[in-house]
């Protein structure tokens, strides 16, 4: 399956990025050749598995319910690009 | 039915709620972060929930008993395996660009739930009981807050992320479209809070944002089988808002099919100072979510013996109390609806009743008087100074005559603001009740004697001056005669 450039630029827009001519051209291709190796898997019959998310079937542990704080103001803001005691500080969104 | 007039006809409106309802959890959904609301910005944070490379999630196991408690309350289906999903966006309040929710398999599907409404313009202000079927109910995480000015300085130039709130555990219900009018909704949403704050899943709170309703609105002509365009409405944070904010939606879609426009699929926002909706994002374009299994957690999978332990730890929910104090107590539906509305104030009436068996009295007092006084707060039942004990006592000393009926609500609104006892009050105040034969005597001489006219008239046969006598006498004593006694008396002085 070949994407055509409309869906290349949807995919670049969601994920945030100002593709040139010549990406869209590059990453057009790439995408697509990952998308032809996985149709490969197209060719086996699962009409009788049952759909699975994850390889192994274990359960998902639990945690109990106990509020523990163990991190300081200083030590969540400190690897942020910006900030501003005691927020995060991020370009304007509104 | 409510319906609305326009020029092509009539116009009926569908409404589905979504409500969010942010759980009682002492920590986050996936970390052990506090969930405390209104401490001091990013102080509840961690590397998880601000998603740092390397970390993994792993689930608070209060979340999913609180999700199955919730699916048995609304007669869900509880799925015994469910699935973690990603909601792919970008936006600064979501640290991780996506929120873990869950999509194909949530917790609990196909519920409802049963709630009367109040039918508008009903001549015997009648409720119809109607059932309201729920499509999902999901576990998802809250996101954190963004600030668009300064608290501070108030510039605006930027953003400021809060992420306090970001992995908070959420329980979204999803209902079907099946409401019809502004007043369905509020009845829904109003049995769907009450429901979740007896299960101790949620604290109701709306202002707080702890309960949050969106509305999807379309509306249809009369008679139509197929559903119009719908809208989303957000921001609805009471339930006076949700009214007018469906009747304003509905009456503007019905304006714009009418000038031959079409309904744009879209979220718009409820300005209560405006009392109108605006657009806020078109949906046709940006939305495209990608969602997919998220590769960090394994699915969610309840064992049927835990289901068992979960279903009989639930508690009486507010139909059955109801049900039970109409039938044990001889309460009316009406007095046993408001004493169920609240889970406090039901379990104050029934403390009250300890050692007090007289259900209907204390049931009076508590709607008449002990509701004005806590103002319908609920927070009020527990801070208050006045305790069942006090309610019971001072009833007592009515029923053995220390007290008057009126000055029993005297006392009792006095404990409410001093914590004092009712003997207390009643020797502090002067309440206590007179009885005794010479001491109404020596008053209803009193008047008798400075109120010849009156006294002529009664002797020439005009009865009904007997109240005057007794309520001149109650003046004087200020209300504190023995009522049964004082009648007894008047009439036999004046018959002398």
């Amino acid at each position: 399956m070949s994407l055509t450039k409309e869906q290349v630029l949807k995919i670049a827009d969601l994920a945030r990025l100002d593709l040139s001519e010549a990406e869209v051209e590059k990453y057009g291709s790439q995408l697509s050749s990952i998308l032809k190796y996985v149709e490969t898997l197209n060719q086996l019959d699962v009409s009788s598995i049952e759909p699975t998310a994850h390889a192994v079937s274990v359960a998902t542990p639990f945690r109990e319910d106990v509020a523990v704080q163990d991190e300081t103001l200083e030590k969540s803001l400190r690897n942020a690009p910006d900030q501003e005691v005691p927020f995060f500080k991020v370009p304007k969104v509104l | 039915m409510y319906t609305l007039e326009g020029k092509k006809g009539t116009y009926e409106v569908v409404i589905g709620l979504e409500v969010h309802a942010q759980m009682l959890t002492q920590s986050k959904l996936f970390c052990s972060c506090s969930t405390t609301f209104g401490k001091s910005p990013n102080q509840n944070t961690c590397p998880v929930c601000l998603a740092l490379p390397g970390v993994l999630p792993v689930l608070n196991k209060k979340v999913a008993e609180f999700a199955v408690k919730a699916g048995f309350a609304t007669q869900s289906t509880i799925a015994r395996k469910s699935v973690f999903a990603r909601k792919n966006y970008f936006y600064p309040d979501l640290p991780k660009g996506y929120q873990i929710s869950q999509y194909e398999l949530p917790i609990c599907q196909h519920g409802k739930l049963t709630v009367d409404v109040e039918e508008e313009g009903s001549q015997n202000s009648g409720k119809e009981t109607k059932t309201f079927g729920i499509t999902r109910i999901h576990i998802e995480e809250d996101a954190g807050k963004l600030l668009h000015e300064h608290p501070e300085h108030r510039s605006s130039d930027s953003t400021w992320v809060d992420l306090n709130r970001a992995g908070v555990p959420l329980l979204e219900i999803v209902s079907e479209p099946e409401m019809r009018s502004p007043q369905d909704a509020v009845a829904y949403l109003k049995k769907l809070r009450q429901t979740l704050i007896y299960l101790g899943v949620c604290d109701g709170n709306m202002e707080e944002g702890s309960l949050r309703c969106d509305a999807n609105v379309s509306v249809r002509l009369v008679g139509s089988k197929d559903f119009g365009t719908r809208t989303e409405t957000k921001n609805l944070n009471s339930f006076k808002h949700i009214e007018k904010a469906i009747h304003y939606e509905a009456t503007r879609q019905i304006e714009v099919l009418e000038e031959g426009g079409r309904i744009v699929q879209e979220t718009r926002l409820w300005d209560p100072d405006q009392e109108k909706t605006y657009s806020m994002r078109s949906k046709e374009d940006a939305h495209d979510y990608r969602y997919f299994p998220d590769p960090d957690l394994l699915p969610l999978l309840i064992e049927e013996s835990w289901i068992e332990e979960i279903k009989k730890s639930l508690p009486e929910l507010p139909d059955t109390k109801k049900a039970r104090f109409i039938s044990d107590y001889q309460l009316t539906p009406y007095d046993a609806d408001i004493l169920t509305s609240l889970k406090k104030l039901a379990d104050f009436f029934e403390a009250c009743l300890k050692d007090y068996k007289q259900p209907k009295k204390v049931a009076a007092w508590i709607i008449n008087e002990y509701m004005r006084l806590i103002k319908a707060d609920e927070t009020m039942i527990e801070s208050t100074l006045l305790k069942p004990h006090h309610v019971s006592e001072t009833l007592k000393l009515v029923d053995d005559g220390t007290i008057s009926g009126s000055a029993s609500k005297t006392v009792l609104a006095k404990i409410f603001e001093t914590g004092l006892s009712p003997k207390e009050i009643i020797e502090k105040e002067g309440l206590a009740q007179v009885s005794d034969d010479r001491a109404l005597e020596a008053e209803i001489d009193k008047i008798i004697a400075n109120s010849p006219k009156e006294v002529e008239r009664f002797k020439a046969g005009n009865d009904k001056l007997l109240g005057f006598f007794v309520g001149q006498v109650m003046k004087a004593m200020q209300g504190r005669a023995n009522p049964g006694k004082l009648n007894e008396l008047v009439k036999k002085k004046l018959s002398a």
